[in-house]
């Protein structure tokens, strides 16, 4: 009898209480939740290999392209583990870049360098540094593990055809060459539409837009084009993305550092 | 005869990989072409001493090409690789050759891996010496830095791990080192005999040599263990008299083991490097290091530049009797990475004897143009070489070259 009681006492207790931390759930904590339910929203894919025409252009409009090939080994409890083969320009065709994302931890990567057969181990270290020239970062290309950046949502906004979560991170790692980036993420399937960047001065720094969603396997969604462009220098990087495959078979050997050299 | 043996066997090797290509165009599927990649290089070296000795000039012209085919089929589990390398020189008949730097057969199934015919493959993680590295013979008619090698014959297994690799190799056919002739410059003040060298071996270049090597990571160490058995690439040069009267030098090429280790790892901003060699032989025996760090400061520029500050200690326990004149030596360098659309990289480097006071330092500046083109170019001088000093031989040929390359 005395049970019941407390029962029929505590379900409106626990309602209100309920309730009061939804109504209470800070910024940080909803932004926090979008970046996991957007993690989650993407996990599962495995692998992934993919192709990258990357254009760099400076600010008189000159010209340079990059043919990278992509192959992505999807880790669980860890970062995932990348690898970018170069086909051109073709004095650094055969180049390769192996990375393993660790999330807080520094990333483990080598280089292979095939005019001498040489596997070198890189210091990533340098994750604020340029991309081959473009005006793309390491960080901007590694992994997004969700213990990177703190959170903090900003608003709902619309954002071209989709209504958009808008958030604020704030890189949580070392050497990284921003204070924030704010993000719009559609809030039907977790598509990154934007991000701005701000550098260490918390100036505006970049832009990248991302856009030509495609779904592949009918629930992963890949952007045909990634466009960056840095406001402080007025030079633009394109990624056109193509032969997205998922799921693929593709040997887990493949990213093994010794295993570089025959890799083509 | 010597000569006509080796012509054979390479003769038999370039026979193999023809008729493995042909053989896999019948099985391969249609998916995989043949690819052909590789270089053409027009390359001016200007030396501005005169030279030692009569024959040398002040300059000279060459053209390179490296052409590479390669076609794989079955996802990259069958692979053949084919690429010859050729060298015209307008002034040195042995600068000028011809080498076939990879000719080979990959077939990978599951964790082994197997490659058969001519090959290339490094070994070890410093950047002003390479010790550990011994499979293939240095090319060094190529360039003074001995980063040039000759394509060795090899069977090759591989056994991948994920906690790393162990590999066998089966070396048959020996590879003589090259030369600088008569004519050339960085040359011997004795003329380099390569038509008479001598072995240790009674089976000569056919001697079959082997060696293992073993590469493991964990967290952010690389370690590499290797043992080499069979033909030293680091020849002994002997005077002999030769048909003139005059006195030449003939590479002597002696049979060894060589025991290796080289360790890297990274702490902060500090990349940290050790290589060491035994090696042992009849009557002596030698230990050999190199070891040092690379500071990297990062992002120095506006636009994300990056600057290198390396330094390497060599040390030779056959003190000022080794070969390689790297002795008790200290390598100091900057590397200066401009992280633009042309991969600009500027490498500046000295090294100081301390037994011999000794001076060499290199610069190198490299930079692409367009996206087929790239520049390269060097410049070496040697400064306050004591008499005693190996080095002492290139104490007037200071140099500068200018390598313009058309990549397709």
């Amino acid at each position: 009898m005395k049970k019941s009681w407390i029962l029929i006492w505590l379900l409106p207790i626990s309602l209100i209480c309920y309730v009061g931390n939804v109504l209470a759930e800070t910024p940080e904590e909803k932004g926090l939740a979008i970046a996991i339910a957007a993690d989650k929203r993407d996990a599962g894919f495995e692998t992934q290999t993919a192709e990258m025409v990357m254009t760099l252009r400076n600010r008189q409009g000159q010209e340079s392209t990059r043919y990278i090939r992509t192959r992505t080994l999807e880790v669980e409890g860890d970062g995932d583990k990348t690898l970018s083969i170069f086909d051109r320009p073709a004095d650094v065709k055969h180049t390769a870049v192996l990375t393993y994302s660790h999330g807080l931890e520094p990333d483990d990567q080598w280089l292979y360098l095939p005019a001498l057969k040489r596997v070198k181990r890189i210091n990533s270290r340098n994750k604020s540094g340029p991309f081959v020239g473009s005006e793309f970062a390491f960080e901007d290309l590694g992994s997004q593990e969700v213990e990177k950046y703190s959170y903090k949502y900003l608003r709902d906004e619309a954002c071209g055809e989709w209504e958009c979560h808008v958030i604020e991170r704030y890189p949580e790692y070392e050497y990284s060459g921003y204070t924030r980036q704010i993000g719009w993420i559609d809030k039907a399937e977790y598509r990154v539409v934007k991000i701005e960047f701000y550098d260490r001065k918390d100036a505006k720094l970049k832009t990248l837009t991302y856009s030509g969603y495609q779904e592949y396997l009918d629930y992963y969604w890949r952007p045909d084009e990634m466009f960056m462009v840095n406001h402080q220098t007025g030079k633009e990087t394109t990624l056109k993305w193509s032969n997205y495959k998922l799921k693929t078979d593709i040997s887990e050997r493949d990213f093994n550092p010794n295993a570089l050299p025959r890799l083509r | 005869m010597s000569v006509f043996r080796i012509r054979f066997s390479r003769l038999c090797l370039i026979f193999c990989v023809v008729s493995l290509t042909l053989i896999q165009e019948v099985i391969a599927d249609e998916n995989s072409k043949g690819v052909w990649s590789g270089y053409i290089s027009g390359q001016g070296r200007g030396f501005w001493q005169s030279p030692q000795f009569d024959d040398q000039r002040d300059g000279d012209l060459s053209l390179a090409v490296e052409p590479e085919y390669y076609k794989d089929w079955d996802n990259g589990l069958r692979a053949i690789t084919f690429k010859p390398f050729v060298r015209l020189d307008s002034n040195d008949p042995e600068r000028s050759h011809v080498d076939i730097r990879e000719a080979h057969y990959l077939h990978v199934l599951g964790d082994w891996e197997w490659r058969v015919g001519i090959a290339k493959v490094f070994w070890g993680v410093t950047e002003s010496q390479h010790l550990v590295d011994i499979i293939n013979q240095t090319d060094l008619v190529e360039n003074l830095d001995t980063e040039d090698k000759l394509g060795q014959p090899m069977i090759e297994t591989t056994w991948l791990q994920d906690w790393g690799v162990v590999q066998f190799y089966i070396l048959p056919g020996f590879r003589e080192r090259t030369f600088p002739g008569r004519k050339g410059r960085l040359r011997t003040s004795l003329v380099i005999d390569t038509d008479e060298e001598e072995y240790e071996s009674g089976a000569e270049e056919r001697h079959v040599d082997w060696a293992v090597r073993l590469k493991t990571q964990f967290g952010p160490v690389d370690l590499g263990l290797s043992h080499f058995s069979g033909t030293s690439r680091t020849p002994e040069l002997q005077p002999v008299l030769n048909s003139n009267g005059g006195v030449d030098l003939v590479p002597y090429y002696g049979l060894i083991d060589q025991t290796g280790i080289d360790l890297q790892t990274i702490v902060g901003n500090w990349t940290l490097k050790l290589e060491s060699i035994l090696q042992t032989r009849k009557g002596r025996d030698f230990t050999a290091a190199v070891g040092g760090f690379e500071y990297t400061f990062y992002g120095i520029s506006e636009s994300g530049a990056d600057l290198g500050v390396l330094s390497e200690y060599h040390f030779d326990d056959r003190k000022q009797d080794a070969v390689t004149g790297f002795q008790d030596d200290i390598f100091l360098g900057l590397r200066y990475v401009l992280n633009d659309a042309q991969d600009t990289e500027l490498l500046a480097g000295g090294f100081y004897d301390f037994d011999y006071s000794s001076k060499s330092v290199r610069v190198e500046l490299q930079r692409r143009f367009s996206d087929s083109w790239k520049l390269e170019s060097e410049l070496q001088m040697f400064s306050d070489v004591a008499s005693e000093d190996p080095l002492r031989t290139f104490h007037r040929d200071d140099y500068f070259q200018i390598d313009l390359a058309y990549y397709f």
